[in-house]
């Protein structure tokens, strides 16, 4: 201190509020408070969204309850009773035979890319499956129609039923739009999403575990299962990444699945609905409040449930990068 | 066989099954890709450019009036999305950590993982019900679409931008904001750029929203408190229709559609090839 006083004598005569005076601009203080406020407006989005769908909904609260998700009638013209049980049951059980087609291939897919293949030919796949999730659903849902319901019609279904037919999920008349296809259509769209987070969980992984594996000995495929039973709780979050797109997909789902309200289907190759894709068909069509409100309705339930899957799994798949990181960089 | 040809086998055929998952995933791209240029590129004609849709029975028609349609609401998506999404991104970059903007960027990757079509469904509760159906609550369901995507992506590039440029501007005695709007920016502009084309094509292929907030039209556009056309909306409705010509029609919609989204991701990728 005392140096630089016979140094700088003049500055430190200086007021030091001065000094930061004159670097300090009025226009940083009000472009911080508008960046703050205009980012802080998500909350006011968020609260605005929840707050509609429940005030858009109020009459069917009010009306059915907690029968609106017990109950098993979607009567619109007669005795005008809406329960969505089916619905939820419907978008369930097609994201579950989503995630059990979807989660191997997209396992394998993420393993190939990161560690089976040359790393410059990994990029350019990697690219292809990124392409991948840029398609429009509806693309996803006519490609459907035209192409995959006649394929798995004439050429997969029928073997499928004469090789399982003796199982009552395998039984019944083949249309072929239903839950099995609507479920391969989802297991489609979900692979390049979840496959693109395995991947990057998998290079995350450091070289060491690898290298400690090839050492002892151990085959390529003994190597590759320490690295995934390295990033498994982020396996399992991006498998819950997946069932998040899986249950909110719409168009594809709704020009596939048939739709058809029942409580069960008779077989996987029966028709069914989805919440999301009765709100799709009807919406337009509703006539009357209490049928607006129901569809409302189905989106706040959606709306729950879609949050819960989402904030579940990216607070497991950001712990998980986060905790990998760290460890990789040391 | 003992232990060690045991071990071999298994791994050869993990290797095989690893394979075959990527082959089974990338099938279903190049079938969609294949069919939609065929039989895409046979219905496109001059006229497909330049007729608006036709009626049922009617030879002929096009998607122009789709094309009018889905460019005046994307566009007035970005005139809501993109500055709120610029802000936000610049407030979660260059402002440091704090309690406000560790959550503001959790509800961000919230927003992004809502379906488009409960966001539809919000849209159409806000503003259809008192407004009827119109491309104002298009755009608004396909703005909020798009916030959390250009705010993240802004955020990530300008955190790419290195620390001593923002110093080296500061120290000329520009004001700070000014050393983030000019400096800042140019240095993360390409990144930004991906991330805004990113969100157009994501909201060019939305049909879920559009289809509850403004439903189809067969018309040119008429006004903002009108809806107008929509080409993924309108791939939805064709190809649900019993009509043969909408059908092809379908097809053809499919084929601008894909090119549009896929030209803008490659695009965009292309702009940012250094970090892919």
């Amino acid at each position: 201190m005392k140096i630089s006083q016979k140094v700088f004598p003049f500055f430190c005569n200086l007021n030091i509020k001065f000094i930061l005076q004159l670097n300090h601009f009025k226009g940083d203080d009000i472009f911080k408070l508008v960046s703050a406020l205009v980012a802080s407006s998500i909350f006011l989005l968020l609260g605005l969204m929840v707050y509609e769908l429940v005030k858009g909904s109020w009459l069917s609260i009010q009306t059915f309850g907690l029968n609106f998700i017990v109950g098993t009638k979607w009567d619109p013209a007669v005795s005008k009773v809406f329960g969505a049980l089916p619905l939820i049951l419907g978008t369930l059980v097609t994201s579950a035979i989503a995630l059990l087609i979807g989660i191997p291939i997209s396992l394998g897919v993420g393993l190939a890319l990161s560690e089976y293949m040359p790393k410059k030919f990994g990029l350019a796949v990697s690219f292809l499956v990124e392409l991948l999730a840029a398609v429009p659903s509806v693309i996803y849902g006519l490609w459907g129609i035209f192409v995959l319901i006649p394929f798995l019609r004439n050429h997969v279904y029928p073997y499928l039923q004469t090789a399982f037919g003796f199982i009552p999920i395998f039984s019944g008349p083949i249309y072929g739009g239903g839950v099995l296809t609507g479920g391969i259509v989802l297991a489609i769209m979900i692979i390049p999403t979840v496959s693109a987070v395995m991947r990057d969980l998998f290079l995350t992984v450091p070289n060491s575990q690898r290298e400690a594996m090839i050492a002892l000995g151990a085959t390529k495929w003994e190597t590759t299962k320490t690295v995934i039973s390295y990033a498994r709780s982020g396996v399992i979050g991006a498998i819950i990444l997946g069932l998040a797109r899986a249950v909110g997909e719409t168009m594809a789902i709704t020009m596939v699945i048939g739709n058809k309200f029942q409580v069960w289907p008779s077989s996987l190759f029966d028709a069914w609905y989805t919440m999301a894709a009765i709100i799709a068909n009807e919406l337009l069509e509703a006539t009357y409040d209490l049928y607006i409100s129901a569809l409302i309705n189905v989106g706040l339930v959606l709306l729950f449930v879609a949050l819960i899957i989402n904030i579940l799994a990216r607070l497991i798949v950001w712990r998980t990068l986060r905790f990998t990181r760290g460890i990789a960089r040391e | 066989m003992d232990h060690y040809k045991f071990r071999v086998v298994k791994n050869h055929l993990v290797q095989f099954l690893v394979y075959l998952a990527l082959f089974l995933a990338l099938v279903p791209l190049f079938s969609i890709l294949y069919e939609v240029v065929v039989r895409g590129f046979s219905t496109i004609s001059i006229e497909f450019f330049i007729k608006p849709t036709p009626t049922v029975g009617e030879v002929g028609g096009g998607v122009a009036n789709a094309i009018q349609g889905t460019l005046i609401t994307i566009g007035l998506a970005s005139l809501i999305g993109v500055p709120i999404g610029l802000m936000s991104g610049i407030f979660l970059s260059e402002y440091g950590e704090s309690k406000l903007s560790v959550v503001v960027r959790f509800l961000h990757d919230v927003l992004m993982g809502i379906p488009s079509i409960v966001i539809g469904v919000f849209a159409y509760a806000l503003i259809t019900l008192s407004i009827g159906f119109s491309v104002i609550a298009a755009a608004f369901a396909l703005s909020v679409i798009m916030i959390p995507i250009v705010t993240r992506t802004t955020e990530e590039a300008l955190k790419l931008v290195p620390m001593s440029i923002r110093e080296a501007a500061i120290a000329l005695g520009i004001p700070r904001w000014k050393a983030t709007v000019t400096v800042v920016f140019s240095g993360a502009k390409k990144a930004i750029v991906t991330g805004l084309l990113l969100s157009i094509a994501r909201i060019a292929g939305e049909s879920a929203p559009v289809l509850v907030t403004m439903g189809f039209w067969r018309w040119w556009f008429a006004g903002f408190d009108r809806p107008v056309a929509n080409l993924a909306l309108d791939i939805f409705i064709f190809a649900m229709s019993p009509f043969k010509n909408w059908l092809t029609l379908a097809w053809g919609s499919a084929l601008v559609l894909i090119l549009l989204v896929l030209g803008i991701s490659v695009a965009a990728r292309v702009l940012t090839k250094g970090r892919y």
